[in-house]
This record gives structure tokens, C-alpha cells and sequence, in this order.
């Protein structure tokens, strides 16, 4: 009776109540181990934390990438179909048709290393070497413009030198004060100037699956 | 119009149309081959209880089924599809309709070889079994599930004829499952924590990082839906429950979850589910869905059927910041506006049903509906949302839509001024 009595106070001021002592509420579990964490934990942050000992270069990059990433991102990172670009698009974050890569919008070289080696190649995911994961990110690092060497050694003691174009290109979320959609009174009656009309259609592009239906 | 021919003669036809009620004695009608000839569901004997061991529905609702987008998207591995609203009454979307989203096809897992792992900024990283998790206490609530990219193909103009692809990235079903922070209380959160990171057991290992308040306040670890387990192609055997937030967060087939004092900026909070504004600058962590609401019937897949008289607009509305106060409905594009009806359950974060019952006079009609929420937001116009947003920003577009219903009954997305 005790406990549920303690999870509801917890509840409601759960910060006062975290810590040791709120440990072993219900005795469920069981302790991880160090080689089920390590096996398992596998994300990285852009301070660094979590990458791995290793190293690659853009050179080296290349030949993984030509055998596992150009057949959908192209030889080129331009992209194959609809298969995402990774290269280019520099300065267009302010134009109508924007092109958002990793070198023209990605804040952080972090991110390439952590989704490369989680999710990539797809259909393969998590099958890459560690080394092979920072030569490909030298390698798009590289394609990108960023480094310029291509024969540099991108390791996890260098890794920290990287400054992606776009860090400072992202803003907190401002809907509530800027967008002012918020205790607004809805008009009721008369609300545009005359009656209203279509001034666009959907049929004129013709885009919907089973449009015939 | 009535015609005497006309073997499915609807009842208000019958009782009026332009022969106008008083000549009903009058008038020699068609016998209705549906009432006068023997059907043989009356004659013959049905399948008996075994025919289907798990239900489906009647072969005549076979286009009540999830459709995708094959340009949006290069492989349907990695791929989405969409609810059909328009098929579904109520409020709580049947688990076999839910909408698809995934990004690295649908892990099939074992439950007896899934884990759950909390790890990073505790006190004693756990390791916990389906019947672990089992064993906390449950709690069962009805929350929305709507992608950030819902009428994200709206943005540039009206551009999908039906309410399925413009507004079909939603769900809303009752989730079972034990609240997260029970599992963390159990992991004992160090004072310095300020985030969490679930992570998938999927092919593409989905991340993000969720503020640590929200994962304490709402957050469900849940293994059931609408009081059945999880469908693989919904997380099965568990996922994370992240109410009113935008349904990426909700990390399906939940194998981890990391404690820690920053968020990781991983792929799915920089290159995706950031807002690119105008100027260049692009907000991120916009996790609240706005309040949003739509039209399901009639919509271009749901034309009017019927002839001109008393006619049911349905529709659905929610809000990731609380429950519906309040939708209105215009039929003539926006200039006036009566309030509609909400029925049913009101839950926070939950669908709303709401219905305008009128009656059509048969001559086109303009559409739109728009809800308020109970924090006060708005539902903006798709003008009024392009002035602060731009038309690049892909994901939180919940502006207001307008269906064209033609004299005929055919409904049409547009856009008007």
C-alpha cells in the first residue's frame, strides 16, 4: 500500500523524488550489463560524446562509398531518382526551390557519423566498420567542401574540428510568439471583403493516386 | 430527382422530392426489388463462427483501406500511406487503417527476444523483458497520432484530391501501456539529466530526443491499441507514446532509452522535422502539433450523393496542446461561419468529432472548417499560415482547407481568395 502511496506523491513532484532513493520502486529489471550497453549504445552527440576510437580519409571514403552508398546517392551525392541529395545546395536556404544537404543544411558532422552508421547502407544497417564510417564521413565532408584534404585524417580526436556551414542556421521554435495564431477571437459574419472564389485546383496538377476513382 | 425507375430510391425521395409529399398516395411507385425479391442472405445460411478466427470487414467496404503516394517517396520501404478518413466515423481509428510510416520497412520481432534497455544518466541502467514491463501499472488513453508532415504537399497550393492524402497522416486510437516514468523512477534519473533518447529496433534505428519534463509528465511505454497488441507496422511489441507531439517522436519497436544532460541532434531533429522559415533559418524542437482540423464528408473521395435537401457535413479535429473548444464551419469559402457540433468524447489530445447538419439548396459550395483549441490557438488560414511560415517549411502545416463541392456533388481540394 506504501508504494502506491509514494508513486502518487512522486507523481505529482517527480524532480523532488528522483534519485537513489526512489530507486527499486517496483524491483522490475534487471541490471545491464557493460557489454549489453556497449553493444546497444551506439549514438553519438555533437560534443563528441559516443564516437568511437578511429579513422578515416576522404580518400579512403570514396572507395566505400563507390561500393555502398552511389548506387541510390549517386557518384556524385547528387542523388539517384528520389534517393536523397547529399551535396551542394550552398546558399539556396533563402531561395524558392531550397536544397537542403548535408553540406548546405546539416548543423552538426556529428549527425552524418551517427545516421551513416545506424541506418546506412540501407538494407545493411549497422554493417559498416568503424573506420569505414569516418572515411565516408570524410568523404562527404569532403565532396561538400568542408574538408578540403583528401587525404586528412578524420579520427575522434579531430572530429571536433569540423564547423558544418549551417550551425548557426536553426532557431528555437517560435509559434507562439512570432506566428500569433493564439487568443485570437475567430470572425463569424462578413469576414472577407465580398464574396469569396477558387482561385486554384488540385485537378489542374493531377497529382492523386486513383484520380479515375 | 425522383426517378420511378430507380431501384435505390432514398427515403427522403420518397417521402418528397418534387412530387412534394402530398401526392405520395397519388404517385404509382416501383416496388423496391431490395424489399420485394427474396435476397439470399434471407434464404441460405451464412458461414458459420469459424469462417474468420480474426474478423475483417465486408467485402463492400474493400476501398476503406490505407493508400499511398508512390512519387512522394523513393522505395515504399522507407515510405508512408495514409489513413482513409473519409471511410471512418467517430473518433477512434481502427488499427488496421492507422496510417504508415516507416523508415526502414516493419521489423517483425519475436516479444520473447525484445528488450528494453534505460541507460545513460541513471543510477542503474535496466534491462527489462515484454513481462517485465507488464508487471508496472497501466494506464489506458486515447491520443492522436499525427505525423509533422500531415498536409505538408499543401503547402506551395492545393495540390491532392482527397482528404486521405492531404489530411490521412493521423490516427487516434486508446494506447495500453505503463507510463515512462515509472521505468525511469525505476532506473533512478540523475539530478544533471535533461533529456531522453528512444531509440527503434528497426533498420533505421530511429532516435530523438524528447525533453525529460515531457517524458515524465505524459509519456507511455505502450504495447496495446484499441485493446489488441500493437500492429507490427505500428511498433509491435512497443513503442513510446508521446502525446500532442509530432508522431516521429513516437519511436516505434522500442528497444532503448538514453538519459542524458543534451539533446544528440540526430538526423531526424536537424535534416528532417526542422522548419525552414523564409530568410533561411530553419526553427527546430517544434514538437506541438497546432491545432487542425478537416472536413471528411463530403471531400473529393466522399462526393454528395444525394440531391439537394437535408444534408451531414462530418469532420475531425485536434490539437496537441489540449482538447477541441470549439470548431466552426463555412460553406461559402471562409466569409461566414456557424458553430458545429461536437459529439462524442473530448479528450485531450484526442480527435474530436464534429457534424453541420444544413440544408443544401444544390448550388456549390465553398467548404472550410476551423477549430479552437482549449489553450485558445486558432486554426489559421493557409494566407494568414504562409505569411509567418513561408512555403518551405514541409512539416506543422494545419491551416484551414477548403473543399469545392459542384453542383453535382463532386468535391474538389481548392484554394479561394
Amino acid at each position: 500500500m506504501s508504494k502506491w502511496v509514494d508513486t502518487a506523491l512522486c507523481t505529482a513532484a517527480f524532480v523532488m523524488c528522483a534519485g537513489p532513493s526512489f530507486a527499486d520502486a517496483f524491483g522490475l529489471g534487471r541490471p545491464a550489463t557493460p557489454a549489453e550497453i556497449a553493444a546497444w549504445d551506439i549514438d553519438i552527440r555533437p560534443d563528441g560524446a559516443g564516437l568511437p576510437i578511429g579513422q578515416g580519409t576522404a580518400a579512403e571514403g570514396e572507395e566505400v562509398y563507390s561500393e555502398q552508398c552511389a548506387v541510390c546517392h549517386g557518384d556524385f551525392g547528387e542523388g539517384i531518382d528520389r534517393w536523397p541529395i547529399l551535396v551542394g545546395g550552398g546558399d539556396t536556404l533563402e531561395n524558392d526551390r531550397p536544397v537542403k544537404t548535408i553540406g548546405s543544411y546539416w548543423p552538426y558532422a556529428s549527425t552524418i557519423w551517427d545516421y551513416v552508421h545506424r541506418a546506412m547502407p540501407f538494407g545493411e544497417a549497422q554493417s559498416l566498420e568503424d573506420d569505414e564510417v569516418y572515411a565516408i564521413t570524410a568523404y562527404l565532408l569532403y565532396m561538400n567542401d568542408i574538408l578540403e584534404d583528401d587525404e586528412a585524417v578524420l579520427s575522434n580526436e579531430t572530429f571536433s574540428d569540423i564547423v558544418m556551414p549551417n550551425v548557426d542556421g536553426f532557431i528555437e521554435d517560435g509559434r507562439v510568439e512570432i506566428d500569433g495564431m493564439k487568443g485570437v477571437e475567430p470572425c463569424m459574419n462578413d469576414c472577407t471583403d465580398g464574396p469569396v472564389s477558387v482561385t486554384m485546383r488540385a485537378r489542374v496538377l493531377d497529382v492523386t493516386p486513383d484520380a479515375e476513382n | 430527382m425522383a426517378n420511378s425507375d430507380n431501384p435505390t430510391l432514398s427515403r427522403r425521395a420518397m417521402l418528397g422530392g418534387v412530387a412534394g409529399s402530398a401526392a405520395l398516395a397519388t404517385v404509382a411507385r416501383a416496388n423496391d426489388p431490395a424489399i420485394t425479391e427474396m435476397q439470399e442472405w434471407t434464404q441460405y445460411l451464412g458461414d458459420g463462427v469459424d469462417a474468420a478466427p480474426y474478423g475483417v470487414p465486408s467485402e463492400y467496404e474493400a476501398d476503406a483501406v490505407r493508400r499511398d503516394v508512390p512519387w512522394l517517396t523513393a522505395d515504399p520501404v522507407s515510405s508512408v500511406n495514409f489513413t482513409p478518413l473519409h471511410k471512418l466515423e467517430g473518433i477512434i481509428t481502427p488499427n488496421g487503417l492507422c496510417f504508415e510510416r516507416h523508415h526502414g520497412g516493419v521489423a517483425q520481432i519475436d516479444p520473447a527476444m525484445h528488450r528494453l534497455m534505460i541507460n545513460g544518466l541513471v543510477d542503474k541502467p535496466l534491462v527489462f523483458t515484454m513481462e517485465d514491463i507488464k508487471r508496472f501499472p497501466r494506464e489506458n488513453r486515447i491520443y492522436f497520432l499525427e505525423c509533422a508532415a500531415n498536409t505538408g504537399m499543401e503547402w506551395r497550393g492545393a495540390q491532392l484530391n482527397g482528404c486521405q492524402f492531404t489530411h490521412g497522416m493521423v490516427h487516434c486510437v486508446m494506447y495500453t501501456g505503463v507510463p515512462l516514468r515509472y521505468l525511469l523512477e525505476e532506473a533512478g534519473v540523475k539530478t544533471n539529466a535533461k533529456w531522453i533518447m528512444p531509440e527503434g529496433a528497426d533498420a533505421s534505428a530511429m532516435t530523438r530526443s524528447i525533453p525529460l519534463d515531457k517524458a515524465l509528465d505524459d509519456c507511455l511505454i505502450a504495447f496495446a491499441m484499441n485493446g489488441e497488441a500493437l500492429r507490427p507496422e505500428q511498433g509491435y511489441p512497443l513503442r513510446i507514446v508521446v502525446p500532442g507531439w509530432e508522431g516521429n517522436m513516437w519511436v516505434k519497436w522500442l528497444r532503448r532509452i538514453e538519459v542524458g544532460d543534451e539533446p544528440w541532434h540526430h538526423r531526424e531533429e536537424t535534416s528532417k522535422y526542422t522548419d525552414l522559415l523564409e530568410g533561411g533559418k530553419a526553427r527546430r524542437f517544434t514538437w506541438e502539433m497546432d491545432v487542425k482540423s478537416v472536413i471528411t464528408n463530403p471531400s473529393p473521395q466522399a462526393p454528395i450523393t444525394h440531391e439537394k435537401g437535408h444534408t451531414v457535413l462530418s469532420g475531425l479535429a485536434w490539437s496537441g496542446r489540449g482538447n477541441i473548444k470549439r470548431v466552426d464551419v463555412s460553406i461559402d469559402g471562409g466569409r461566414n461561419w456557424r458553430p458545429a457540433r461536437i459529439d462524442g468524447p473530448s479528450h485531450d489530445k484526442a480527435l474530436h468529432r464534429f457534424y453541420h447538419e444544413f440544408d443544401w439548396d444544390g448550388s456549390p459550395l465553398l467548404l472550410q472548417s476551423r477549430a479552437v483549441d482549449s489553450e485558445g490557438w486558432v486554426q489559421p488560414t493557409k494566407d494568414a499560415l504562409r505569411d509567418v511560415r513561408g512555403t518551405e517549411s514541409i512539416y506543422h502545416n494545419n491551416s484551414i482547407q477548403t473543399w469545392h463541392v459542384r453542383k453535382g456533388g463532386e468535391v474538389e481540394n481548392v484554394e479561394v481568395g
